[in-house]
């Protein structure tokens, strides 16, 4: 077991954990977005940032890669913290003003304005559609490519991929793109919802864009025209 | 070749190869580094050898092909020994008039160096205020070896720092000396090389260790690692011995990236060398030590520099940084221990064995030993890779050795440490070079670039050129340092461009400083250092280009004007530089710029000589 100290309370967790995984169980909030149980943690948006050390040696570290260490002191909202994560929703939203996900965390901390020049991007690059579809779907059909602004997710050479098998987990989990399925009744609908359609798609118009990634169409067979 | 089967068929090859070596024959060097072969070296080569043939000179006058000297702005330059005469931008007729000079001991005054300020002649390198002030304990080997003979290097005491190590002492002898001797890691953050050794030594399940040498270079304009790799590779092999055995390492990566294919093909030969001779490999000298090294190429990315970025990379996956801890030295390359060390660290391993940690200690100050190599560039008269003892001030860089200014324009300011690193303004020039007064100052050593800028550089455009280069280089895995470095970025250019507000400096130092917080690896954690020393130090500059949209450097374009005074005396050569056909005027009367036609491009400024062409 390993002992450390979270906004002062002493908590004790097992070898392995992380830092997010003993803040969370003391039962202290911790926005995160690229982190989801059950995925490995990678680290990409930042927004779960939490101060560790002390004095000129404290510094940020993102709780959800960081192991929880022996002895470790942990502020999971000093005020360092709380400029960060407000800085980092402002960026967010400045990108990605349509996201659902995005919105709902940047009410709920506060975040009023948005100094950026407004972009309409539909994705933050959090790996999660990458993990989901390696590690739960088990098709390793997407990733990452390129690096700094030319970093984007995708298959391999752009090319239709042959491990892809339609599951719509990617689409499922992603907090920021537009292409997850829903159907026409997106409170209800479950990713790949069209897949189960019978008799097949006789209302496609209201799809409009929705199913780009499921190609053919899997409901209706209609090829979309390149 | 040889195989040397113990210490004293090591030594025995030594003494052979120092007693046979006569000092006194004049030999001709000729550095031809990657830089040196740019500017003509292999010609001037060429040359040298169809002279020395065809006078009939073998064994009269020697030849010595190195690796690089230093001063890029002599290239292609020959150097005669021992007399060391130095002779710059030696043409192909030059070469054979020096060849038949050397001959008859003779020196070609006209063909020497002026000084700039008397226009003295000056025959010795070693009194060329360039190279005075330095302490080249690394570059002065440079000129020593010939990069891709080991018989050379051995002649200069080549490898005896290894056989020292093995031969009477025990690794921890040899961590020991590598702590006391105060070596700070050279790739930039300043660690204490031996105390990272003893942590690796340390390592508990450590069958297989890995020592790796970080020759991923990736600063723009900087070439220290480069010129050490290409003019002595075997100091570089030697260096990683000595640390296997005090480690206990069992393999050797160097990271080498692909743009050096110079340097590669030099490792790759210095490689073989040293395998045949039984200096690398199983029970090397019949010790029963063993390491090998094996070559990975880079793909030429700057993050990979970074050795998490690194380590994966070497693993052959897509080189991006992982959280830290597991430091590498717990898990590294395959999970195993792994220690990363740059070039110049490696490099200097074999000087503190030889010479012992106590008199390595002299060299630099306290708390910063030994030298450090710097590729001085940028408006400075003497451009070039120049070694000085850390603790020196940038003042005695700049003015002593650099020459100061190279036009007419005041220095305002050096950035040190690349991309990750920061500006420091003239009126720091005493401040000592060293690891933590350049941190204190806002910026970093980093791994050893220094641009010298006078005032016709705008520091709203280096924070611009610098923030461009990182958001592409970013690996863009942490979203603040992707998305943070292109919103830098963006308020630079719309600053620039005169679109700023005063509320872009404070959004600007706010995102800077969440940047920093906020990010895994170095690259990003650094990222924001342009931004935040230049508006430290140069506040006044970004808020003439908010409040008056005015660049006063005269650099950026959408904020600066051409215009022609009255110097103009009509002789018509900026009408002929003129890419736009902007300028108009009739012959010996003054000209004039039609704005709306003019791109800006500065042509006729640097044609006029008559300093007729003003920007405001
Ligand atoms: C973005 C980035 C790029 C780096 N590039 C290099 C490099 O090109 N060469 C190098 O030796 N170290 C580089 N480093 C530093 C290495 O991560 C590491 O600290 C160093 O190789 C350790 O060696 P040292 O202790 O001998 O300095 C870089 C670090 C970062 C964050
Ligand atoms: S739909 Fe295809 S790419 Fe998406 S998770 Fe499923 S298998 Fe992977
Ligand atoms: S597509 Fe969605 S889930 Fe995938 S990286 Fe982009 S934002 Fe994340
Ligand atoms: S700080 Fe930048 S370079 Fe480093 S891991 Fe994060 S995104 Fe990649
Ligand atoms: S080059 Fe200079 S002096 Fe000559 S015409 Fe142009 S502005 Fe006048
Ligand atoms: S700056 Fe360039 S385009 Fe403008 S007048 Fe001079 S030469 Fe012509
Ligand atoms: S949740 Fe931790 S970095 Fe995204
Ligand atoms: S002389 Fe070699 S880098 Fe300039």
């Amino acid at each position: 077991m390993i002992n450390l100290v979270i906004n002062g309370l002493n908590v004790s967790v097992e070898d392995g954990s992380t830092v997010l995984e003993a803040a969370r169980f003391l039962g202290f909030p911790i926005p995160t977005l690229c982190h989801v149980d059950g995925l490995s943690p990678y680290g990409a948006c930042r927004l779960c940032v939490v101060e560790i050390g002390q004095g000129p040696r404290a510094k940020l570290v993102s709780s959800c890669t960081y192991p929880a260490e022996e002895g470790l002191k942990v502020r999971t909202a000093s005020a360092r913290v709380v400029r960060a994560r407000k800085m980092i929703l402002e960026l967010l939203l400045a990108s990605c003003p349509q996201s659902k996900t995005i919105q709902d965390l940047a009410a709920a901390h506060d975040v009023r304005q948005q100094r950026f020049k407004q972009e309409y991007e539909d994705c933050i690059l959090c790996g999660l559609c990458v993990r989901m579809c390696e590690e739960q779907m088990m098709a390793k059909a997407i990733g990452f490519r390129g690096r700094g602004e030319k970093r984007s997710i995708g298959t391999p050479f752009d090319i239709k991929s042959d491990e892809c098998r339609l599951c719509g987990g990617c689409m499922y989990i992603c907090p920021a793109c537009q292409l997850r399925c829903t159907y026409n009744e997106p409170e209800n609908a479950i990713c790949g919802g069209c897949a189960n359609l019978s008799p097949p798609c006789i209302e496609k118009d209201q799809f409009d864009d929705m199913m780009c990634y499921l190609d053919p169409c899997v409901a209706c067979e209609i090829q979309k025209d390149k | 070749m040889l195989k040397l089967k113990s210490l004293d068929d090591f030594r025995t090859l030594q003494d052979r190869l120092q007693t046979g070596r006569d000092p006194d024959i004049p030999t001709i060097v000729i550095p031809a580094g990657t830089c040196g072969q740019a500017s003509g070296a292999s010609d001037i080569i060429r040359v040298a050898k169809r002279e020395i043939l065809a006078k009939e000179l073998t064994g009269k006058v020697k030849l010595r092909i190195t690796g690089c000297h230093g001063f890029c702005q002599i290239e292609p330059s020959v150097l005669i020994e021992p007399a060391r005469t130095v002779y710059p931008n030696v043409g192909l007729r030059e070469m054979a008039l020096i060849v038949e000079a050397v001959a008859k001991g003779e020196v070609l005054t006209d063909l020497l160096m002026k000084d700039p300020q008397t226009g003295e002649q000056i025959e010795k390198q070693d009194d060329l205020p360039f190279f005075s002030k330095q302490v080249r304990t690394l570059l002065d080997r440079n000129e020593k070896v010939d990069p891709i003979r080991v018989y050379n290097y051995l002649e200069h005491g080549g490898y005896s720092s290894l056989a020292k190590a093995l031969g009477k002492r025990s690794p921890a002898w040899v961590i020991e000396q590598v702590k006391d001797s105060g070596l700070r890691g050279r790739g930039g953050a300043g660690f204490p090389t031996g105390l990272k050794w003893e942590m690796l030594a340390k390592q508990p399940n450590g069958q297989e260790k890995f020592l790796v040498c970080n020759a991923d270079e990736g600063d723009p304009g900087a070439y220290m690692d480069r010129s050490v790799l290409e003019g002595n590779p075997h100091s570089i092999i030697e260096g990683m011995l000595i640390g296997a055995y005090g480690t206990g390492s069992t393999h050797g990566v160097i990271y080498v990236r692909n743009e050096y294919p110079l340097a590669i093909k030099h490792l790759v030969i210095a490689l073989r060398q040293a395998s045949e001779l039984n200096l690398l490999g199983k029970n090397i000298l019949g010790t029963g030590f063993s390491f090998d090294i094996q070559i990975v190429r880079g793909a030429g990315a700057f993050v990979c520099g970074e050795e998490t970025a690194l380590i994966r990379s070497i693993e052959g996956k897509m080189g991006e940084p992982r959280q830290r801890p597991p430091f590498p030295i717990q898990k590294g390359i395959d999970g195993k221990p792994t220690a990363i060390n740059n070039v110049e660290t490696w490099a200097n391993i074999p000087v503190i064995i030889d010479s012992e940690a106590e008199a390595f200690a002299k060299t630099g100050t306290k708390n910063n030993s030994g030298t450090k190599i710097f590729s001085l560039v940028g408006k400075i008269r003497n451009t070039g890779l120049v070694e000085v003892p850390m603790g020196i001030t940038i003042k005695e860089i700049v003015y002593d050795i650099g020459g100061g200014p190279s036009g007419k324009a005041e220095i305002k300011a050096v950035q040190t440490g690349g991309p990750s690193g920061g500006c420091i303004p003239a009126d720091k020039f005493d401040l000592a070079v060293d690891y933590d007064s350049l941190t204190e100052a806002g910026s970093i050593m980093g791994s050893g670039g220094m641009i010298v800028m006078d005032e016709n550089t705008c520091m709203v455009d280096v924070a611009k050129y610098f923030m461009h280069f990182l958001k592409d280089e970013s690996c863009g895995k942490c979203y603040t340092c992707r998305k943070g470095t292109q919103r830098m970025y963006e308020i630079l250019d719309d600053i620039s461009a005169g679109k700023g507000t005063p509320e872009h400096l404070d959004l600007l130092e706010e995102l800077a400083v969440v940047v920093r917080d906020t990010t895994m690896c170095g690259l990003g954690q650094t990222a924001p250092n342009p931004v935040l020393s230049t508006l430290r130090y140069f506040r006044d500059e970004y808020l003439e280009h908010i409040e008056n949209k005015r660049c006063p450097a005269g650099v950026c374009k959408e904020l600066i004007h051409y215009s022609i005074n009255e110097n103009c005396v009509g002789c018509q050569a900026c009408v002929k530089a003129c890419p736009e056909d902007a300028i108009t005027g009739e012959k010996k009367q003054p000209h004039t710029i039609d704005a709306a036609k003019c791109i800006k491009c500065g042509a006729c400024r640097s044609v006029c000589k008559f300093e007729a062409v003003d920007v405001t």
